[in-house]
């Protein structure tokens, strides 16, 4: 495990000030339309602003931590991982975490002889409740493409060799269920704890385009 | 008509099961849909029905929900049967949820 000062790493110092951060371009297409939307719906008092808010901070409030935990916990916990590949959201919901958008989730277990990819060809779908929002390659069109066309390509620009003999399976999210991978605990890991396991699991492992490996845990900020 | 004898209204039955073998329509329909284009006509099985039943995401997606809702079914497409050229694994597959409207049994 690196310690934060080595993960702290700075291209600039903190008393070299940055840039002003301000709108200089005018609204696009789309940002007015959601202005208008917005303001049209709160003048008729259909929801209020505070709502808009508050879903703004539920949405803020989940990230890659929590998704990480439920791996953790299917590692260190077989009866919970039996229950968490039978019913995603229900294990989920035991670990405190609430699904706010009427989706479902299917927990997909990588293998020695399976490998398990999500995308959403249509738009950005993607198991939010436990991983928050997607990445931007995510939601772009050469991911979304390709993932279902060259998995194995679009994994080797990752990084990520997948044998011939390991077969490939792409899940593509359109409806109501959502997925989440569910990486294999590397080697060399039998004596951490649950906390120390779900360190190690990033973002892009439980969309499958990565392994989790004992070096590339999230860096301290 | 189920074990207890109970009669279950029309749609509340899942019209396909694991295992059967199943051709995704080839329709293009004007307005929403959530059936991708690459995969309309091609064969694979259906892996598992998703419960519960759901209402039409093409209906839906204009504020009606026509009352009556259907099952979803997480089916497997070999990538093979999608892409003839495809270049990896002949094992290499698609899992995706299609609704009941767009399955037809082969």
């Amino acid at each position: 495990m690196n310690t934060p000062s080595e993960r702290h790493d700075h291209d600039h110092s903190h008393s070299q000030p940055h840039t002003e951060i301000r709108q200089s371009a005018p609204p696009g297409y789309y940002e007015t339309m959601e202005t208008a939307v917005r303001e049209l719906l709160i003048e008729r008092k259909l929801i209020g602003a505070d709502e808009i808010r508050r879903q703004i901070e539920v949405l803020d409030s989940r990230t890659p931590a929590l998704g990480a935990k439920v791996v953790a916990r299917a590692w260190v916990d077989p009866d919970f991982k039996a229950r968490l590949l039978a019913n995603g959201r229900a294990a989920c919901e035991e670990l405190g975490i609430s699904f706010y958008d009427d989706t479902s989730l299917i927990v997909l277990e990588n293998t020695d002889t399976v490998h398990n990819l999500i995308v959403c060809t249509l738009c950005s779908c993607y198991p939010r409740p436990v991983l928050g929002l997607p990445p931007d390659w995510y939601k772009l069109k050469p991911y979304r493409s390709r993932a279902v066309s060259e998995p194995r390509a679009v994994l080797a620009e990752f990084g990520t060799i997948i044998p011939e003999e390991v077969e490939i399976r792409v899940s593509d999210s359109t409806a109501m269920v959502r997925y989440l991978v569910l990486p294999k605990q590397p080697e060399g890991t039998a004596d951490y704890t649950e906390d120390e396991l779900a360190e190690l699991v990033t973002r892009d492992a439980m969309i499958g385009v990565i392994p989790v490996t004992i070096d590339n845990g999230r860096s301290t900020p | 008509m189920s074990e207890l004898g109970i009669v279950l209204a029309v749609g509340e039955d899942a019209a396909f099961h694991a295992g059967d073998r199943i051709r995704v329509s080839s329709r293009s329909p004007i307005g929403h849909y959530r059936v991708p284009a690459y995969l309309r006509g091609k064969a694979g099985t259906v892996e598992t029905v998703i419960e519960p039943t759901g209402i039409d995401n093409e209906q839906e997606g204009y504020g009606r929900n026509a009352g009556k809702k259907l099952h979803y079914y997480r089916i497997a497409v070999l990538l093979a049967e999608i892409w003839p050229d495809y270049a990896g694994s002949s094992r290499d597959g698609l899992r995706i949820e299609v609704f009941e409207t767009w399955l037809e049994g082969i």
